[in-house]
């Protein structure tokens, strides 16, 4: 094994775009579950994502296009489980599960014609004068645009849940449903456009894999990204900075096996690529767990 | 305005009616989805549902509805148990694959010896294979309070890097020229899951299927075991008080289902499959979870969304091979099929009632 050709510079750039798209997904969950909702659908609604955004792409020869498709795609998926879990009031779990395979199937039959097919290409951006600073440049700033929305979006969700007032009464319904109904608060709706943010931000992740990171489409390409997603919010203890933390780390844990395997390291590449399930089961055993938001996973029936 | 009143008890009749109806509307909007494939609807509908059971060819596809409901039936009735506890283990396609290859090894370790011991040493080898796999998301959680939905789901991913491992390494054919995949157990008589009765389709595996739906039935109904379960779903607090230790159920009940998960998948590489290899898994884990809601986690129940379920597979091939309809679309349609168990199951526990709210 030769560890010196791995290029620590290079690492912690290739850190940065390979948890972007699980950064993405989980930021999408985090704000569902702090609306009271368990969503385990992530997996199904990231790969809808995948192949809609390159579908998109393919079509419009935009990868912006295709973000914007993959969105969508997720949106709507997503609005079958809030259908199924606020107005029918189904078991969340069930429905969750049911949309990942859904979603597996929707995918793999949507991405027939596309298997073999490059994406429209997606150039790096090259920030002038932050892009030149040594070692902090090309790690930092010499990167695709969809690193720096991610970015945006974990610092927009941040700033809504702890300034806005709609963040108060998002958070209100998550920890006390019967209360924030009582306050005259629509439960169901906000519980609605949460679904439907998770849906759309799991989607961009899921375009993030199919037209950047990878760059093609491939059946079950997604390959538990959306699993992890979820891990990371618990992780997280719900709180954005920490969801933050939690990509980079299982990005890390990612790209240094990639890099493990690329220098014939001595260990078989199968065991090399369990390493990212296991670190997430490992970070969920050592990190202690925050509270969870009080409704969580509960159906909201407004009985008086 | 239509509104939903809770009903003091759930409906009975409804609890029977809604697996019916949700098939019905899926047969429908799986009619829409073929249309907008360009296959003839009211053909593709025959083809997946009656054509395994009523065609010419029939007395071949028969036979598969056992081999391919067995596996289904009896992960599916493992995992109810933890499902009506409110344990959710999702990661049964991770135990089945270790159940295989741990059922497998046992085999090949004592290839080419012929002796009737073989093949019982690689069931309780499968058996406790997937029971260690699953006590992993068991242990951590009792131990650590680790959520094992997540836990159970990472370790499937695991398992599927394990097994490309094993066929590749440790259980490749020595005699395959290089090519992945272990020995063909179905050709090693002391080891091989046969037919009971030839062309059949009636192999151990669903044996095994039949007598655990049997003895889930006792449980459920008639022993204190099963009233625990069921008490622990409807009200873990009420069960505290009873007396229920909460740990131990988890770890029983993950280990129920992983037992039998292990067992599903050792029949199926002793029998059907034959080997080890990279693409032996094909997401039984993962429907017997929709086979296990249809049979509203009831063992008679789950029984006939098992054989619903194989059917869909069969007559998925078929329609595949005769119509050239994608496999996804089958796919599509189970996962259909659970989406409306869940939205009809509303009128279970719900009345809907129509006209203006009155305020008291």
């Amino acid at each position: 094994m030769d560890l010196s050709s791995i290029n620590p510079i290079l690492l912690l750039a290739s850190l940065m775009v390979a948890a972007t798209p699980i950064m993405l997904a989980a930021i999408g969950e985090l704000v569902v579950e702090r609306a009271g909702v368990l969503n385990l659908g992530v997996e199904g609604m990231t790969i809808t994502g995948a192949v809609c955004g390159f579908v998109v792409a393919v079509a419009t020869s935009s990868p912006w296009l295709g973000f914007l498709g993959a969105a969508i795609g997720g949106a709507v998926l997503s609005l079958i489980f809030g259908i199924l879990t606020q107005l029918f009031l189904s078991n969340q779990v069930a429905t969750g599960l049911a949309l990942t395979l859904f979603g597996l199937g929707l995918s793999a039959l949507m991405g027939q014609g596309y298997i073999g097919i490059k994406a429209p290409e997606f150039p790096d951006w090259y920030i002038p004068l932050l892009g030149d600073i040594p070692v902090i440049g090309p790690i930092v700033f010499q990167h695709d645009p969809m690193v720096y929305v991610g970015l945006a979006i974990v610092a927009g969700v941040w700033a809504f849940l702890k300034y806005s007032r709609a963040g108060l009464i998002l958070r209100a319904v998550g920890e006390n449903h019967e209360a924030a109904h009582a306050l005259g608060y629509h439960v169901v709706r906000v519980r609605m456009l949460a679904i439907m943010f998770g849906g759309a931000c799991a989607g961009l992740g899921g375009a993030y894999l199919s037209l950047v990171r990878v760059p093609q489409w491939t059946e079950g390409m997604t390959a538990g990204a959306g699993w992890i997603a979820l891990a990371i919010v618990v992780f997280a203890s719900w709180r954005p900075g920490r969801l933050l933390l939690g990509a980079y780390l299982f990005g890390g844990v990612t790209v240094l096996q990639l890099n493990l395997q690329a220098a014939g390291a001595a260990i078989g590449v199968e065991y090399l690529s369990m390493a990212p399930y296991l670190a997430t089961i490992a970070v969920l055993v050592i990190m202690r767990a925050g509270r969870a938001p009080g409704s969580l996973g509960q159906s909201f029936h407004a009985s008086r | 305005m239509i509104m939903l009143e809770k009903r003091p008890q759930p409906s009975r009749g409804w609890i029977f009616a809604t697996p019916v109806v949700a098939v019905l509307m899926t047969m429908f909007f799986g009619a829409l989805l073929f249309a907008a494939l360009g296959q003839d609807p009211l053909v593709t509908i025959r083809t997946i549902f009656l054509d395994p059971l009523f065609s010419e060819f029939a007395w071949f596809y028969r036979p598969q509805l056992l081999i391919k409901g067995a596996p289904l039936v009896l992960i599916a009735i493992g995992l109810s148990f933890g499902f009506r506890a409110g344990i959710w283990n999702i990661g049964a396609e991770g135990q089945y694959i270790v159940g295989a290859i741990c059922g497998a090894a046992v085999g090949l370790a004592f290839y080419p010896m012929e002796s009737f011991i073989i093949f019982p040493l690689m069931i309780i080898a499968g058996a406790i294979g997937g029971l260690m796999w699953a006590m992993i998301p068991g242990v951590l959680r009792v131990r650590f309070g680790t959520n094992e939905i997540l836990v159970s789901l990472m370790l499937v991913y695991v398992a599927e890097q394990l097994l490309a491992s094993m066929a590749l390494g440790a259980l490749r054919n020595p005699d395959g020229m290089g090519f992945p995949g272990s020995r063909n157990l179905s050709q090693y008589d002391s080891a091989a899951n046969l037919e009971i009765i030839a062309g059949s389709g009636m192999h151990w595996g669903v044996v095994t299927a039949f007598i655990a739906v049997i003895l889930a039935y006792i449980a459920l109904s008639r022993h204190i075991f099963g009233f625990n379960v069921r008490l622990s779903g409807q009200s873990p607090r009420a069960a505290r008080f009873a007396g229920v230790n909460p740990g131990k159920l988890i770890l029983i009940c993950m280990g129920i289902s992983g037992a039998l998960a292990g067992l599903a998948g050792l029949f199926e590489v002793a029998g059907p499959a034959g080997q080890i290899s990279i693409d032996f898994n094909v997401g039984y884990g993962f429907t017997a979870i929709i086979v296990a809601f249809l049979g509203r986690l009831h063992p008679v129940g789950i029984l006939l969304a098992g054989g619903l379920m194989a059917l869909t597979y069969i007559g998925g091939e078929i329609a595949q091979s005769n119509l050239g309809l994608p496999i996804a679309a089958i796919q599509i349609l189970q996962g259909m099929l659970l989406f409306f168990l869940l939205a009809v199951d509303v009128l279970t526990n719900y009345r809907i009632k129509f006209g203006r709210e009155r305020t008291a």
